[in-house]
């Protein structure tokens, strides 16, 4: 029989994923694996994990890989790219870790036009320490700290950081994409692959925002996390290319 | 080489780039803004990397990411800077990144004040970050030594895969000495000394487990937390051998005076003139203040000593602390402080010496 799909070996074969079931997080590790074996740079390359569920990834990766100071992946990204050019870096972190903490290294390493590639992986909460609000939550989504969900006279807005970052002039590619279904998988697996490339090409900052869920925290099974993708996060995060140089 | 007439900032900046160090990122703050207005022009002649950050957090961050990617790298800042940048120190510490940094303190709490301080020497010597980790701490009190001991500070980061502190003042940053630098390390060398950081660095690998590079500042699992907490305690022993202490007249010393960088200067001019004057006395001055050298306190003569005679630019004393361990009790310790930007004066330590001598 012929073998027409196996298990990306970016990912070490004999370890289980942490993710809870449901989580995005494993589908996208295997997307970036896919693409880091078809570029056929998996040898050169040095991913920089944020603090937070995607930094469970850390375990059963077979690459190089660092965990930067919770929100300065970018910043920590800086000095790896900087240093060593020829490699691919790309910051692999969730809302919190990006938008919140770490806004002011996110902003200012678009703003240099870093030659690296961020994927921002936007679940609208704060996925490890239990379900605190994020940046990203929505108005009226109940947080562990936001009991009676998201109030924008207290809390202000969602934050869209694809659209922040389109003010800026460096960025060369900003998109935003999904895992909730097969069709927007591809697209999220074609984006990263894009991301990568323009890295290869020394073309400057890219980076791909991926709208996820949390079935845990969201207290929402697998199946009624899509739907609410679909309903809620969407409609607020709406997909596509926002920028492309 | 000649001698150049150079500004300790500066001259500080070049003994890192001699060293090898090819990425530096750092954020302005006084009294060290020379150090990266330096670097902006000189690392790009060398071939290295040189960023201003968005802050010092970002800056440490860039550091950490550099030197995990194998290149000798460096950071500077100033009191209130260095506070922000503890954690990546610590994250360096726990991820056993090599790299240097500079702390060329000013007054404080807060943001303090701009001019000289001692008053971060609990910071450096005892908790720059959180998780109980430790640094080589080197305390210069010239120029000259500035420049030597940052030379060196890079060698011991690679060998204990370990930050480490150069903690100077802001008389040593802005003062003019005359200066003889280290030898320029050639770009062979350079490449070497990254070449032997490949195991470890970030530079790509094979993609199998045993190959991979894994820069891990800190464990899920506790007995690997543990673990980790344990080696690094082991080698905190093994630098005893690399203490550095400059010790004189401690054999028929009546007073023993005791400082560190800056103020030590103070107390070396001041010894030779109470000798002049016929009172015998002799001082010790810690190179490294971590780790410190509490045997220095040993070679007092206590039969003859009056006291320890403790003097430091914190008010409260934070130095004075160590000196009390290493003297334990043989004999009183007393006092002279100033704090808050003001510089130690030398009739300062002659009024207390002499007061001590008196009473
Ligand atoms: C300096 C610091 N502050 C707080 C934390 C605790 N912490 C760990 S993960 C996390 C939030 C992660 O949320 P997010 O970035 O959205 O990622 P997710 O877990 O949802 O993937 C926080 C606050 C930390 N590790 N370090």
């Amino acid at each position: 029989m012929q073998k027409i799909y196996t298990r990306t070996k970016t990912i070490q074969q004999d370890k289980v994923s942490g993710f809870c079931p449901g989580c995005m997080h494993s589908t996208i590790i295997k997307l970036i694996g896919e693409v880091l074996e078809e570029l056929d740079v998996v040898d050169r390359t040095a991913c920089v994990l944020g603090i937070g569920c995607c930094g469970l990834q850390m375990d059963y990766m077979a690459y190089d890989n660092s965990t930067a100071p919770h929100g300065r992946a970018c910043a920590t990204a800086t000095g790896v790219k900087r240093s060593n050019p020829e490699s691919l870096v790309f910051t692999y972190q969730g809302d919190g870790d990006l938008a919140s903490i770490g806004l002011a290294e996110t902003m200012s390493a678009a703003n240099r036009g870093e030659n690296i590639s961020v994927i921002f992986v936007n679940n609208g909460i704060y996925g490890m320490t239990g379900g605190q609000m994020a940046p990203t939550t929505l108005i009226g989504m109940k947080a562990s700290t936001a009991p009676k969900g998201r109030i924008a006279d207290e809390h202000g807005y969602p934050m869209h950081m694809c659209e922040i970052l389109n003010q800026l002039t460096a960025p060369v590619y900003l998109e935003r994409t999904s895992c909730n279904n097969p069709a927007n998988t591809m697209k999220t697996k074609n984006a990263i692959k894009k991301a990568f490339r323009n890295q290869l090409d020394g073309k400057g900052f890219s980076m791909v925002e991926i709208v996820t869920s949390c079935p845990t925290n969201w207290g929402l099974d697998a199946l009624a996390s899509l739907e609410y993708i679909e309903e809620k996060m969407l409609p607020e995060f709406p997909l596509g290319v926002i920028r492309d140089r | 080489m000649a001698r150049l007439f150079m500004k300790g900032t500066e001259a500080v900046a070049e003994a890192a780039v001699r060293a090898g160090c090819r990425f530096f990122a750092g954020y302005p703050i006084t009294p060290q803004n020379e150090v990266p207005e330096y670097l902006s022009r000189r690392m790009p002649e060398v071939g290295g990397v040189f960023i201003q950050g968005e802050s010092e957090v970002a800056s440490i961050s860039m550091v950490y990411g550099a030197a995990s990617a194998g290149t000798r790298s460096m950071t500077s800042s100033s009191s209130p800077g260095i506070a922000l940048k503890s954690e990546g120190i610590s994250y360096c510490a726990s991820a056993l990144i090599p790299m240097v940094y500079s702390n060329f303190a000013r007054g404080g709490p807060g943001v303090g004040s701009i001019q000289p301080a001692q008053q971060d020497y609990f910071q450096a010597t005892k908790a720059s970050g959180n998780g109980g980790f430790q640094m080589m701490v080197f305390a210069p009190s010239s120029v000259q030594e500035a420049v030597d001991l940052t030379y060196e500070a890079f060698d011991l980061a690679d060998r204990d895969r370990n930050p480490v502190c150069i903690l100077a003042d802001g008389v040593i940053a802005t003062m003019m000495e005359s200066v003889e630098f280290p030898p320029m390390k050639s770009n062979v060398e350079i490449d070497a000394i990254k070449e032997s950081k490949r195991e470890w660095a970030l530079v790509g690998h094979d993609f199998e487990k045993e190959k991979r590079a894994w820069i891990e500042p800190g464990h899920w699992q506790t007995k690997d937390m543990q673990k980790a907490n344990e080696d690094a305690a082991a080698m905190y022993l093994e630098w005893e051998k690399d203490i550095r202490v400059e010790e004189y007249g401690l054999e028929d010393a009546e007073i023993v005076l005791t400082s560190y960088g800056i103020s030590a200067r103070v107390v070396k001019s001041a010894v030779s003139i109470l000798r002049a004057e016929g009172i015998k006395a002799g001082y010790i001055r810690p190179i490294t203040v971590n780790p410190f050298p509490y045997g220095a306190y040993d070679h007092i003569n206590y039969d003859k000593c009056k006291a320890v005679l403790n003097v430091e630019m914190s008010i409260p004393a934070q130095f004075g602390v160590d000196v009390k361990v290493g003297v334990k009790d043989r004999c009183p310790i007393e006092h002279c402080l100033c704090s808050g930007g003001n510089i130690i004066s030398r009739n300062a330590v002659l009024d207390a010496a002499k007061k001590i001598m008196k009473g």
